[in-house]
């Protein structure tokens, strides 16, 4: 009971030690551009599944599609976040990104095994989508270069987690676990699809 | 058992008194020191600090130490002394002219060295010689004009090449120790990452 008010004291000192730099002038935008980037594709439930569900298609789909998928996603991804900060209008952004989330889900569920073009292409036209979506949200007075490495190493760890789940796919009752996961996403993209219509 | 109570209350009472201060000493800030970081240590260490925090430059340094150590331990030794000195000889010039080139170009580097790691593009040394003293030139005019105007001059971009030294020395051995199977196909995905971040750079930049 002594240590109570000594405690209370170190509870308040790490508080103050979780405070984030003011890092003034050097580089606008620095001290949280990373840090929104980065949380910008985890606080969307539409982009987690979708993402976490390339790494299962991925997974599912074995070598090369585990490492071709996740390396050339954030290049396109990126393309689609070029064609938003140009200001190019890309029509129904909010049910391409349902509609990923829809599709990615029914391949794992139906463990669809298209060949490894067909995989890429599909993946990479819904990469647009997505990086249109996150390059068109940048908060005013932001880090452009840390913000764009926030969400392209944010939506690489989400890939990185898919992969991981995905890694059950070596026995029969993880191929079967992996399989009812993609419902699952695709449930949610049915919803997803359903609010971006409605 | 009462005079270990006794120590305890005192060692409380002398743990909380001096933690009580922590808080306060966090309530006196510095002063902001504007556009380069002055770290009271010298122009030197300004340079070295300036390099560390400045991801236009950090990274593309990072990303041809991470192409060259893919390609091997020749291109790794090579590399590894021809940017640093590419970087200096530069950033002499730089502190001559002291006219930047302009900022918008910051993506180029990231595109083209993120990219050449992404595709695990099979350069020769001297492709590979060329790529350096290129980036060497460019990032290194870059930071020598800027150290002109800022100030610290020729010294910061002395910190700042022996920085890069250091920096693509420890990433490109690394990386020539370890890269195979798993994870080349990582340090591939980290060269996708930074051709991204140089993509939407431009996007920036054209905005």
């Amino acid at each position: 009971m002594r240590f109570v008010p000594a405690m209370r004291c170190l509870i308040g000192v790490l508080f103050a030690a979780l405070a984030f730099p003011a890092f003034a002038h050097i580089q606008p935008g620095e001290a949280g551009g990373f840090v929104t980037g980065f949380l910008h594709p985890i606080s969307g439930l539409d982009h987690v599944l979708a993402m976490v569900a390339v790494g299962l298609w991925g997974a599912q789909l074995g070598v090369p599609a585990i490492w071709l998928l996740p390396v050339t996603f954030p290049i396109v991804m990126a393309f689609g976040g070029l064609l938003g900060l140009l200001g190019i209008p890309l029509p129904g952004v909010e049910i391409g990104i349902a509609a990923s989330a829809l599709m990615l889900g029914v391949a794992v569920m139906t463990d669809r095994k298209p060949p490894l073009y067909a995989a890429a292409l599909l993946v990479a036209f819904f990469a647009i989508f997505h990086g249109h979506a996150h390059g068109t949200e940048l908060p005013p007075g932001q880090s452009g270069l840390l913000y764009s490495l926030g969400f392209v190493v944010a939506t690489g760890c989400l890939h990185a987690i898919g992969i991981a789940i995905g890694a059950i796919h070596r026995w029969p009752v993880g191929q079967v676990a992996l399989r009812l996961a993609g419902g699952g996403v695709g449930l949610a993209g049915v919803f997803f699809l359903w609010q971006a219509i409605a | 058992m009462a005079g270990d109570s006794m120590k305890l209350g005192s060692h409380s009472a002398s743990l909380t008194r001096t933690v009580s201060l922590v808080p306060l000493l966090t309530l006196w800030p510095l002063n902001a020191q504007a556009h380069l970081i002055s770290t009271g240590l010298g122009s030197v260490y300004d340079g070295i600090i300036h390099f560390a925090l400045t991801p236009e430059d950090l990274i593309p340094a990072i990303a041809l130490a991470l192409f060259a150590g893919l390609r091997g331990k020749d291109q790794a030794r090579r590399v590894i002394f021809v940017l640093p000195l590419s970087w200096l000889l530069a950033g002499f010039l730089g502190t001559l002219t002291a006219v930047p080139p302009p900022a918008s170009l910051a993506w180029l580097p990231l595109l083209l060295v993120g990219g050449m790691v992404a595709t695990d593009l099979r350069l020769s040394l001297g492709a590979t010689s060329v790529v350096a003293i290129l980036l060497g030139a460019f990032l290194g005019y870059t930071n020598g004009a800027a150290m002109a105007q800022a100030g610290p001059g020729l010294r910061a971009v002395l910190g700042i090449s022996a920085t890069v030294f250091v920096a693509t020395t420890l990433v490109a051995a690394l990386v020539a120790a370890w890269h195979s199977g798993w994870i080349r196909i990582a340090w591939r995905v980290a060269g996708s990452w930074i051709a991204a971040g140089g993509l939407l750079l431009l996007g920036w930049s054209l905005r």
